[in-house]
């Protein structure tokens, strides 16, 4: 009978852990592995790891849905909603906004935003898929916490001239 | 003086404290229960409005909503569901899903006035959502396929008002 006990107290504690644990990830702040090469040089490329980079995303934002220009960004890709996808933050729904490489200007739809990857050349992001909606942002990566060598906050940086003061 | 000193040092701190602490985690545990229920599993939501009528009434109707099909992308064509607006990110409204990707779907573009109607196929990873009354509903024929990440939950019964209490059909 001890045993038993012993078993169904071990059993009870796991569960009550599991969802304070599972709570926290949801409500303020989860771990993420970042894998691939769209966001180099900010997180590892493929190559040089298996496992990618683990970051902290901060969950608090999604109440108000309140980010800058720069956030870098969590959210579910627009085309399957089993991935996510880590990006930076572009353009704010309303803004005017240069497209890149190109003269022309679009206008971000009311709730919706535009994400592009920092390595350009290696990313699939708004510039092919075109705005998305906020609603699909998932929670905004505040730190880099794996490898040991990186750890440290991710910055907000924003590539100039894109934003048109309009 | 030194009684009253004396008196503090026998109250037993240390069983308060771990007292107090096994209390405050039992109320956390409570809350994170019920966070995950409602998140993961099912919840409640209140539909206000016309766009759905005569499924849901104009003024506001309980209704359970399940999470999980939406997680594990069982949303079929006819179901109705919670879904995040994607023109603003704050509201969530009910539509019915009409096409999912790679459905051709034929619309009404202004059923009130005219008879001309347009065909859409759905892409890749998207849903078209269409309110029941096609009269007053703003849905999928103004802002075009949503993704399917927008999709919350499946509304599958209604809860309030107790005497339409039941489940809610799937239709095309």
């Amino acid at each position: 009978m001890g045993t038993r006990n012993h078993l169904w107290l071990i059993a009870k504690r796991t569960l009550a852990w599991y969802l304070v644990g599972f709570t926290i990830s949801d409500r303020y702040a989860t771990v993420i592995s970042v894998t691939g090469d769209s966001m180099h040089p900010t997180f590892t490329a493929a190559s040089s790891s298996l496992r990618g980079d683990v970051v902290l995303a901060e969950r608090s934002c999604l109440e108000k849905y309140q980010f800058s220009h720069g956030d870098v960004v969590v959210f579910k890709c627009p085309s399957d909603y089993r991935e996510l996808f880590v990006k930076r933050l572009i353009a704010l729904p309303g803004e005017w906004m240069h497209l890149p490489g190109s003269p022309d200007m679009i206008k971000i739809p009311e709730g919706h935003c535009w994400v592009e990857g920092d390595n350009a050349a290696r990313s699939w992001d708004s510039r092919s898929f075109g705005p998305i909606p906020l609603g699909l942002i998932k929670g905004r990566v505040t730190h880099l916490i794996w490898p040991p060598s990186k750890i440290g906050r991710v910055d907000t940086k924003m590539p100039g001239n894109r934003i048109s003061p309009v | 003086m030194s009684g009253f000193a004396r008196r503090l040092a026998g109250i037993p701190w240390r069983e308060i404290a771990g007292d107090a602490f096994s209390r405050v985690f039992l109320v956390a545990q409570a809350f994170c229960a019920v966070h995950v229920v409602n998140a993961h599993v099912c919840s409640f939501a209140l539909v206000r409005g016309a766009s759905m009528l005569p499924a849901m009434n104009l003024a506001g109707d309980v209704v359970a909503v399940d999470r999980l099909s939406a997680r594990y992308g069982r949303v079929a064509p006819g179901d109705a569901v919670l879904l995040i607006s994607p023109e603003d990110p704050h509201k969530a409204v009910v539509k019915r899903v009409v096409g999912m990707a790679g459905d051709a779907v034929t619309y009404l573009v202004d059923p009130g006035n005219s008879d001309a109607s347009k065909t859409v196929v759905v892409p890749q990873g998207h849903v078209w959502v269409q309110g029941d009354n096609i009269y007053a509903s703003r849905d999928s024929r103004q802002f075009g396929p949503v993704p399917y990440g927008l999709i919350t939950g499946k509304i599958f019964c209604r809860v309030w008002p107790l005497k339409d209490f039941g489940p809610i059909d799937s239709k095309e």
